[in-house]
């Protein structure tokens, strides 16, 4: 889906075609993207997302064998540490921002989801490799692709040989299409009501853009939704405590996994932000905000639309990154051009 | 009875690379050891998502330029190009 044309209308693209979807009720559930942070060397071949790797191992990458450093933040570093070691690859470490207080801290909070606790038990019970807290990478490097990352705590700086290198500094909502169908964003996130209603009629949200609080939720906010959707809201009430029951999950995730400032000062000026157009770290701060970036440097203006660099933007800069305009994805002129004729028809009728 | 798995028979830059069935053309590339493309600067670049999102993947398939190969299954007797 790349465009909402008029209400009731959606554009999307399915290999060469066009489609034109009419709907009576429209639910978002477009789920989240991990955060990057630039770092010196972090453009390698070798180094993806924490969630990045695990989909690729999923997807049929071989890992078996491979040297594999895990970093960032957040619960997903330790299923993904768990899932590749399961695939035979040999977790040499596992970096976490946070400091141990806040996971004690959360570990805490969890008791009151003992499922939840027990899964994050099982994971680093099923990966030897040791687990650094107050940590991150500061530098990769490698001839072509990644052969050697160093790693930071508050004490000490040291080097590791790896593969692969799978960092993401937790998630990014997708709000993409909601913004350009004009739902309300509050705090980065799509409001909704009880019943997963947004602001705009008719057009419902469900799972991350709502609030990063993982699939359980998302499973119960797309049961409101759907029920919600279909008219029956008696039903989807039904759904709405063990929703709000999981908003605790909701805050004690954000709490724990705050970053630290100091994470805004691993780029260096010739470090690349924006991965689309190579624009580096000492172009853009420079500049005062993301539309003025934009514009001079081209930032942001590739073919993932900022949906990289701009999280990254609006963390290293406390930019306000907006401004979504169709096609939301990269399409065909052919399918523009199409799309374009069809609002311009329903507006006539209209 | 379990199903065997097939290998999927196709073409990375003109080389043959032999895949499991299911595996995506984004990791069929990296098998191969090529990169996905070049940086407009001409970095060598890798996924980084997995998902659909960075367009790091994208590679040519079957003459068809830009696809994310994160998010294309391999067929067999594809013809893939990194750019």
């Amino acid at each position: 889906m790349f465009d909402h044309p008029s209400a009731g209308v959606v554009a999307a693209e399915k290999g060469n075609e066009r489609l034109e979807l009419r709907y009576g009720k429209l639910i978002l559930a477009t789920g989240a993207r991990e955060l990057f942070l630039p770092f010196p060397g972090w453009t390698l071949p070798g180094i993806c997302g924490a969630g990045g790797l695990d989909a690729m191992a999923r997807g049929g990458l071989p890992v078996s064998g491979k040297r594999v450093v895990v970093a960032g933040t957040g619960p997903l570093l330790l299923a993904v540490a768990a899932h590749v070691a399961a695939r035979g690859a040999k977790v040499v470490a596992i970096c976490e921002q946070a400091p141990l207080r806040s996971l004690i801290q959360f570990a805490g909070r969890m008791l009151g989801q003992p499922a939840k606790l027990a899964q994050g038990i099982r994971y680093r019970w099923a990966v030897r490799a040791p687990m650094y807290f107050g940590c991150w990478p500061v530098e990769a490097r490698g001839d072509g692709a990644l052969e050697k990352v160093t790693l930071r705590t508050r004490l000490r700086r040291w080097t590791v040989t790896c593969d692969f290198l799978a960092c993401g500094f937790h998630l990014v909502p997708n709000t993409e299409l909601a913004q350009l169908i004009g739902c309300r964003i509050e705090d980065g996130l799509v409001a909704v009501d009880e019943m997963q209603r947004t602001s705009v009629e008719n057009v419902l949200c469900a799972g991350e853009p709502t609030g990063i609080g993982g699939v359980e939720m998302a499973v119960i906010e797309g049961q409101i939704a759907g029920l919600a959707a279909a008219g029956a809201l008696n039903e989807a009430g039904k759904f709405v405590p063990r929703r709000r029951k999981m908003l605790g999950f909701v805050r004690a995730l954000r709490e724990a996994f705050v970053l630290d400032p100091e994470l805004r000062r691993l780029a260096s000026d010739a470090t690349i932000v924006c991965r689309c157009e190579d624009v580096v770290y000492g172009d853009l701060r420079r500049y005062s905000g993301w539309r003025d970036a934009k514009l001079q440097t081209r930032c942001g203006m590739g073919p993932c639309q900022g949906r990289i660099c701009g999280a990254a933007a609006e963390f290293l800069f406390g930019w306000c990154v907006e401004g979504v305009r169709p096609p939301a994805f990269p399409v065909l002129v052919a399918s523009l051009a199409t799309a374009s004729t069809v609002s311009e028809e329903v507006q006539e009728g209209s | 009875m379990r199903e065997e798995m097939r290998p999927v028979l196709l073409t990375v830059n003109g080389r043959s690379v032999e895949v499991a069935e299911g595996t995506t053309v984004a990791a069929a590339v990296l098998i191969s050891g090529a990169p996905t493309r070049r940086s407009v600067s001409g970095e060598a670049r890798a996924p980084l998502c997995g998902m659909g999102i960075c367009f790091e993947c994208r590679v040519a398939i079957d003459g068809r330029p830009h696809q994310r190969s994160c998010q294309i299954v391999c067929a067999a007797g594809m013809d893939v190009r990194t750019l």
